[in-house]
């Protein structure tokens, strides 16, 4: 039968541990609210900067941007928004698996893939499973920041502007609540076009200063680089409400541990006290 | 008196929302000056301070770039969270280009390291058979 004094020992440790993860559990707790805040924060530009290319998209049917294009797709490109840091349980490998699947899926149907990562997690997972990697942006902390992120979408548009690649999706999580998170894969370039019936019957138009094209460009890249940011700031949030169900899922299965251990002490202590009553009794009869 | 209403925002925050009688910006190919009842309107917005002003109070807001859209009881600038100069960008871009291949020539370095790891733990495990055998003798 085990001793005393090891039960012990496990339970101090497994004790120190509970408290590591309940005050992780509390940090995370309060980053939500913060998270949460960047994600609204964000939403007035989205959905003004939408308004504003719906208009000019229906308006200028003459000219087609190649961000609107559908062509023939050899290649396929995926941005993984991933979380820098682990311990929030099954959030970055749910992702990848989605992600792979897809990936998969297109390369049966002759389409190849590449990737370019957000977070540190995305950069190991595609280190050890393989994949060409584009670029990448890590570290970008609680608070991403949009600037960290520029390059990388340079880099993506660029390669669709060459013609290296002829489709874009962006793959990362959907904060359905704080329960749960879901993985998504949505197209990002070719865009899809929203038909909203409204505006094409309505006919104003704005003045264009100077040409409609080069506008066009400009807000069109600065719109996907806003649904980028969006993903990744969506991502931090999701990441801190998994961080905290894992935590307290942590806490709580070290709160069971610690009860059946006692369980366990008790039962080593009471054994260890009848024993020696019996041999005082027994050797008091032998007397 | 109309009114406009103004947003100021940018990818990361809200930077203005309010009411104004009169708003100033530089626009891509000029000042601007816009008034309630401005003829729809998109431009490019060059970097510099943005005036908005509600009758006797004005308020100082600055954007570096970005895009200006106005309607006729509205005006909306989408501001840029930085500056862009093209050549940043490039200079940046090729940063993120050279992060990816440098995973890609880590990724070889990991493979011989996982090689190396798994020789190691093979050795380690001879060597200890060697010895248990060298025991039982």
């Amino acid at each position: 039968m085990a001793n005393t004094k090891e039960v012990r020992k496990q339970i101090s440790s497994i004790k120190n541990t509970q408290k590591i993860t309940s005050a992780m559990e509390m940090v995370a707790a309060s980053k939500i609210k913060k998270t949460q805040d960047l994600m609204n924060l964000g939403k007035p530009y989205s959905s003004k900067i939408q308004e504003v290319i719906t208009h000019i998209a229906t308006s200028n049917s003459e000219y087609s941007h190649p961000f609107y294009q559908a062509r023939e797709i050899k290649k396929i490109c995926y941005i993984v928004v991933s979380t820098d840091k682990g311990l929030c349980g099954g959030l970055n490998i749910n992702l990848f698996k989605s992600v792979v699947s897809h990936a998969a899926l297109s390369q049966k149907n002759g389409q190849q893939a590449c990737f370019a990562l957000i977070g540190n997690k995305a950069k190991a997972f595609f280190k050890s499973v393989g994949g060409e990697v584009v670029a990448s942006a890590d570290n970008l902390g609680d608070r991403p920041n949009p600037e960290d992120l520029l390059a990388l979408t340079k880099v993506v548009l660029d390669m669709h502007r060459d013609g290296d690649i002829d489709q874009v999706f962006i793959c990362s999580n959907n904060f359905v609540n704080t329960m749960t998170q879901q993985p998504k894969v949505n197209q990002l370039v070719p865009l899809q076009h929203s038909e909203d019936e409204s505006l094409i019957n309505s006919h104003w138009d704005y003045i264009y200063e100077p040409e409609a094209k080069d506008l066009l460009d400009g807000l069109l890249t600065r719109y996907i680089e806003s649904l980028i940011y969006q993903a990744v700031v969506e991502n931090v949030a999701c990441e801190q409400a998994a961080k905290m169900i894992a935590m307290k899922n942590a806490s709580d299965n070290a709160g069971e541990l610690i009860k059946e251990l006692e369980l366990l002490y008790n039962n080593v202590r009471q054994a260890a006290i009848t024993q020696e009553l019996s041999e005082i009794v027994g050797g008091a009869a032998a007397v | 008196m109309s009114v406009l209403k103004v947003n100021i925002v940018s990818s990361s925050e809200e930077i203005y929302s309010g009411e104004a009688t009169m708003v100033f910006a530089t626009g891509s190919l000029g000042e601007l000056g816009i008034a309630p009842g401005h003829t729809p309107l998109l431009t490019g917005l060059a970097p510099g301070p943005v005036r908005v002003q509600n009758g006797q109070e004005e308020e100082t807001f600055f954007c570096s770039g970005g895009f200006i859209e106005v309607q006729p009881s509205e005006v909306t600038i989408l501001s840029d969270t930085a500056e862009r100069a093209d050549s940043l960008d490039e200079a940046e871009a090729i940063k993120a280009q050279e992060a990816a291949e440098k995973l890609l020539h880590d990724k070889e370095n990991n493979v011989d390291f996982v090689k190396a790891a798994a020789q190691l733990a093979e050795a380690a495990a001879r060597i200890k058979t060697i010895q248990k055998l060298r025991k039982n003798k």
